[in-house]
């Protein structure tokens, strides 16, 4: 028997890694969602949460170095594997058309790629922007300095193109996770000859709502000019 | 009564392994509508022979879908536009009269082209080499029902038994994976109890072989699913990765 290692370097444990990256991902958006919604909770909330966040000390630490290792392991191995597909076929197809029909060839599929790389530049850029970028300070209500990401927030997404650049990528995150998420659960082996249309619609549902709900706030704030009446003053 | 039609081809001509390929253009003119897709080669082989040039080389035997031997990338679709059809069952009345057809062998690494449209797919014998067998001797046929088999297993695994091992999945996946081939040969033999004994070894050494072939990644594409002759699931795939995770954990 192999040892784990090995496996893991297998087009099985890839294939494996893939889709256990892309899952623990796929969580962390859903956490990061609820977080984002700390913004419609109260004048203080988003940034005592963001805060709150930060004074985690060594155990964010390790939920950052988890959330990079997990990135940075999923963005190889996807890279890997679409280079490995041109050393496998060395001369291409003149004609080359899908039969359609259980072909899942779709715009998803074919462009992960693309999408995968597109959405790690964001990410770059995004950290970039809320984890390192110059941010006012302003005083929490004991007194304490704290950086105010919600104003943040607030300007980059009343600015049209920050928050046009935002819906864009979110959708392409929504468009890799088409094909993403079902991908993920067939390459962990849960899927068999009943369950298929289920995972499908459920990757489907999931891609959209995510994305529906990462999308409100820029769009809400963007229309109502960062004064609307969700946003608590 | 049939018609006859006029079909505009466009195929690969390669004079061996290591010579340059080109495309070759002809136009059949009497090609019949009842003749399979490899009848109209026939065809126009007899026309090139005629004409004291060599004719085009294409793999078949037993042309009637059995055999796996034919293995034709026709306009783009391995096996053609029907679903659950290799391309000896394939008719020319899918077509129509003045269709323009491109053939070309598949392509993949590890199935290098021997002449024209023929390739090497020795490669899919060395998978199976590799563990894609039972050991033990298994006399001769038993009564059907002396070894109860679950029904839902004894069904799995006559579908993935219905491989016959053509290459379709190789040729149309875009990342040019034989999983689908590898996983059905793994997965007929481990639904059943005589296979049940050997699965663990069987599932790494053939996973191992695929790869040392040089066939690419599985990224789910389905592709291989849509082109199987015998429409075999990619079901199979994941029964593999289960099965092989069982193995090495």
């Amino acid at each position: 028997m192999p040892t784990i290692i090995k496996a893991l370097q297998s087009q099985v444990g890839r294939k494996l890694m893939t889709g256990i990256t892309g899952i623990a991902l796929m969580l962390f958006l859903v956490v990061h969602l609820a977080g984002n919604y700390a913004i419609f909770a109260s004048a203080e909330a988003f940034n005592i949460y963001t805060q709150k966040l930060e004074s985690l000390g060594i155990l964010l630490y390790i939920a950052e170095a988890g959330l990079l290792f997990f990135v940075l392991y999923h963005s190889y191995l996807g890279i890997s594997i679409w280079l490995g597909k041109r050393k496998a076929r060395s001369s291409g197809y003149e004609v080359y058309k899908s039969r359609g029909g259980a072909s899942r060839q779709n715009l998803a599929s074919r462009s992960m790629i693309l999408s995968g790389i597109t959405i790690l530049v964001f990410l770059v850029v995004h950290i970039w922007s809320f984890k390192f970028g110059e941010t006012e300070m302003i005083m929490s209500a004991d007194g304490e300095p704290m950086r105010d990401l919600r104003q943040l927030v607030i300007d980059s997404f009343t600015t049209w193109y920050i928050a046009l650049g935002y819906i864009v990528i979110l959708s392409l995150i929504m468009l890799h996770l088409f094909h993403g998420a079902w991908s993920a659960f067939t390459s962990l082996g849960v899927k068999n000859k009943n369950n298929t249309h289920a995972f499908k619609l459920g990757a489907y549902v999931f891609a959209i709502v995510l994305m529906l709900g990462f999308i409100f706030i820029p769009v809400y704030i963007f229309v109502t000019g960062g004064m609307g009446s969700l946003i608590a003053y | 009564m049939s018609t006859n039609m006029t079909i505009h081809l466009r195929y690969w001509r390669q004079s061996g392994p290591t010579a340059k390929g080109y495309f070759e253009d002809r136009t059949l003119s009497n090609v019949n509508e009842h003749m399979s897709f490899l009848e109209m080669l026939d065809v126009l082989n007899e026309e090139l022979q005629l004409e004291g040039k060599d004719p085009v080389e294409f793999d078949y035997d037993c042309r009637e879908g059995i055999c796996g031997s034919c293995n034709l990338v026709i306009n783009g679709q391995a096996h053609g536009p029907k679903k659950g059809t290799a391309c000896c069952q394939l008719h020319m009345r899918n077509y129509f009269d003045g269709d323009h057809i491109t053939i070309e062998p598949p392509r993949a690494s590890a199935f290098p082209v021997i002449k024209d449209l023929v390739v090497d797919r020795s490669a899919f014998d060395r998978i199976i080499e590799a563990g894609g067998y039972v050991s033990v001797k298994t006399g001769s046929a038993q009564e059907a029902n002396a070894r109860p088999i679950p029904k839902n297993d004894a069904d799995l695994a006559f579908d993935y038994a219905a491989c016959i091992g053509c290459g379709a999945c190789v040729a149309a996946c875009p990342n040019a994976s034989a999983s689908l081939f590898t996983s059905a040969k793994i997965s007929h033999l481990s639904h059943l109890p005589q296979g049940d004994v050997e699965r663990n070894n069987r599932v790494v050494a053939m996973v191992e072989q695929m790869e040392e072939e040089g066939f690419g990644d599985c990224s789910n594409f389905g592709e291989c699913e849509a082109v199987c002759p015998k429409e075999i699931s990619i079901a199979a795939i994941a029964d593999m990765r289960r099965d092989y995770v069982r193995a090495v954990l």
